[in-house]
């Protein structure tokens, strides 16, 4: 099994997050992709019971690197990151781009069986890079698996979606995305954080990958970004201690706004 | 011409659908863009009735599960129509960033309006837990917007328009993934991320959810349910509000013995009126609720409950 794993560095969702001329602001809080986790998991389980290779791969700048990093403590055994100046700015599909030319330089070297990502990164949260990464391949897409197993050839997925519970095959290779029901990630032990500390990362760019510089990033983009303000908070906020009227005082409140 | 995805189910059209129609007045005529299972005359009659001018239904039955076949249904029935509104699921987002991708299209998802400015489709989202508003221009020639449920109001056109079916030719393919099973969700009351009203319970309610299906009931509103609950196996998966479950942005959220960590706010913070009810005063939900009582809940939703009863 070879299965390459798109990590994101994004901002730790547990502080202030902002926006600097329409692009997310950065920090040196920024670590990988909380969901990022359960990809890496099911791609090491996987090598785990069928042997193989989980290759990680991250598309940013230098401090981006903390995200393959964290993917090698938490069992991936090689990292890329792929960066070019040409890159800032890309609309979701021109990251699929770049990791579409990731995936196909890395089969080249060997197959790949699956390319895993994980639900949505907490950042944008729009969950659209899977189905653009397999469209760009040209691959079968499985996403948004609660469970994934792989046996002959075949990866096999079930999903949860608000309105119905769906099982779905496909033939490898294929892009598979899955949530945090998938498993719970391993704590990476003291030696694989050390080992992750030194390891070498390999650095690719757009030359390396064949891909046309002015097809990515801001100058690809089909969407600009206008502005990005900060919202008013809520005004006239009331919060009462219930010193047995607290119920019916929120009856009032619902009557109030109209909602009863 | 302004093309509108479909989605559609047990009940019909959705009703977050007829919401995204009622945008798509404002922007031109709306042709409803449907994949599956041809539609019903009653689908095609709440169509018109919200002012669809035609439907071009894409028969492909259950294919229109598979995002790729879906995807590339959607590329026929959109035909030359430079702009395509739809609901932003996880279904119509797979579906839709797949047309996107055929079509060179540039794509916005979780938009909460959407609007023509001098040729262009300009949208505003809410992001960052609907902390931060974001201003979008779309550059490309062709553009796909998904709107969050709630974001408009769903009213039949004031002259509806008589909708002819137009059926559209998908070239066949065999599917890249295969639809081995799909086994439908009963849901309670009304769909999660379409409700006018949330009631949530958490960590707080114990399990114990009579008294919160008994106010989403009072308020014509659905039952939601922070992960903590869902992972104790209180209430089904379905009902999870938060980033990695439902995204809800009802007009009212009752947040029930919900801590609000920023995985659940995440997924409700955009709500119009947030109530918050929490016997911790120092809870970060009420850092954001408009109105909050901090005592037990279910002491102050029996007492709410009766209050209301008692208007009526």
């Amino acid at each position: 099994m070879r299965i390459l794993v798109c990590v994101k560095h994004v901002p730790d969702l547990q502080l202030e997050r902002s926006f600097t001329d329409g692009r997310m602001t950065r920090s040196a809080d920024d670590g990988m992709n909380d969901l990022d986790e359960h990809a890496v998991e099911a791609a090491v389980r996987l090598v785990e019971d069928h042997g193989g290779e989980v290759v990680a791969v991250t598309v940013g700048g230098p401090d981006s690197v903390a995200a393959v990093r964290k993917a090698l403590q938490l069992g991936a055994t090689r990292a890329i990151r792929v960066t070019d100046d040409a890159i800032a700015g890309s609309d979701v599909f021109g990251t699929a781009r770049v990791l579409a030319a990731a995936a196909r330089a890395l089969a080249a070297e060997e197959p790949l069986d699956l390319v895993l990502t994980g639900m949505a990164s907490l950042d944008g949260l729009t969950s659209m890079l899977p189905a653009a990464l397999a469209a760009e391949l040209g691959w079968p897409q499985l996403t948004l698996a609660s469970s994934l197993a792989v046996a002959g050839g075949t990866a096999r997925i079930e999903r949860h979606l608000p309105d119905a519970h769906e099982t779905l095959e496909a033939s490898l290779p294929a892009v598979v995305s899955v949530t945090d029901e998938a498993n719970t990630p391993r704590y990476p032990n003291f030696k694989a954080i050390v080992a992750a500390r030194s390891a070498e990362i390999g650095v690719w760019d757009l030359a390396d990958l064949g891909v046309e510089p002015s097809s990515v990033g801001a100058a690809g983009s089909r969407t600009r970004v206008l502005s990005a303000t900060l919202r008013p908070p809520r005004v006239d906020r009331r919060i009462v201690n219930d010193t047995g009227q607290g119920g019916a005082m929120l009856a009032s409140f619902l009557v109030e706004r109209g909602f009863a | 011409m302004i093309g509108v995805l479909v989605e559609h189910g047990s009940g019909g059209v959705s009703h977050s659908t007829l919401e995204v129609i009622a945008v798509a007045r404002g922007m031109g005529a709306p042709v409803a863009l449907w994949l599956g299972d041809a539609p019903s005359a009653d689908d095609v009659a709440t169509l018109s009735l919200h002012g669809a001018s035609e439907v071009r239904a894409a028969a492909i039955g259950e294919d229109a599960h598979l995002a790729s076949r879906a995807g590339a249904a959607l590329l026929e029935a959109a035909g030359d129509l430079s702009v395509v509104l739809g609901v932003s699921t996880f279904a119509s987002k797979e579906i839709a960033t797949r047309f996107a991708v055929a079509a060179g299209a540039g794509m916005v998802v979780d938009a909460a309006s959407v609007a023509m400015v001098d040729g262009r489709v300009e949208t505003e989202q809410f992001v960052l837990t609907a902390t931060w508003l974001v201003r979008t221009r779309v550059e490309s020639e062709r553009a796909v917007v998904l709107l969050r449920p709630n974001s408009a109001k769903a009213e039949p056109a004031s002259s509806p328009g008589d909708a002819r079916v137009v059926s559209i030719d998908v070239p066949p393919a065999v599917p890249a993934e295969t639809l081995v099973a799909r086994v439908p969700v009963a849901s309670e009351g009304v769909p999660l991320a379409e409700a006018p009203v949330v009631v949530a319970g958490g960590r707080g309610t114990a399990g114990d959810y009579d008294l919160i299906r008994e106010l989403a009931e009072l308020l014509g509103g659905a039952v939601g349910a922070s992960r903590d609950a869902t992972d104790e196996g209180w209430i089904g998966h379905e009902h999870m509000v938060g980033q990695t479950g439902a995204t809800v942005s009802p007009g009212l959220y009752v947040a029930c013995g919900i801590s609000g960590a920023v995985h659940h706010r995440g997924g409700m913070q955009g709500s119009g009126t947030i109530v918050a009810i929490n016997t911790d005063p120092d809870a970060p939900i009420f850092d954001i609720a408009d109105f909050g009582v901090v005592g037990d809940l279910f002491e102050v939703l029996a007492q709410a409950i009766a209050a209301l009863r008692s208007r009526a």
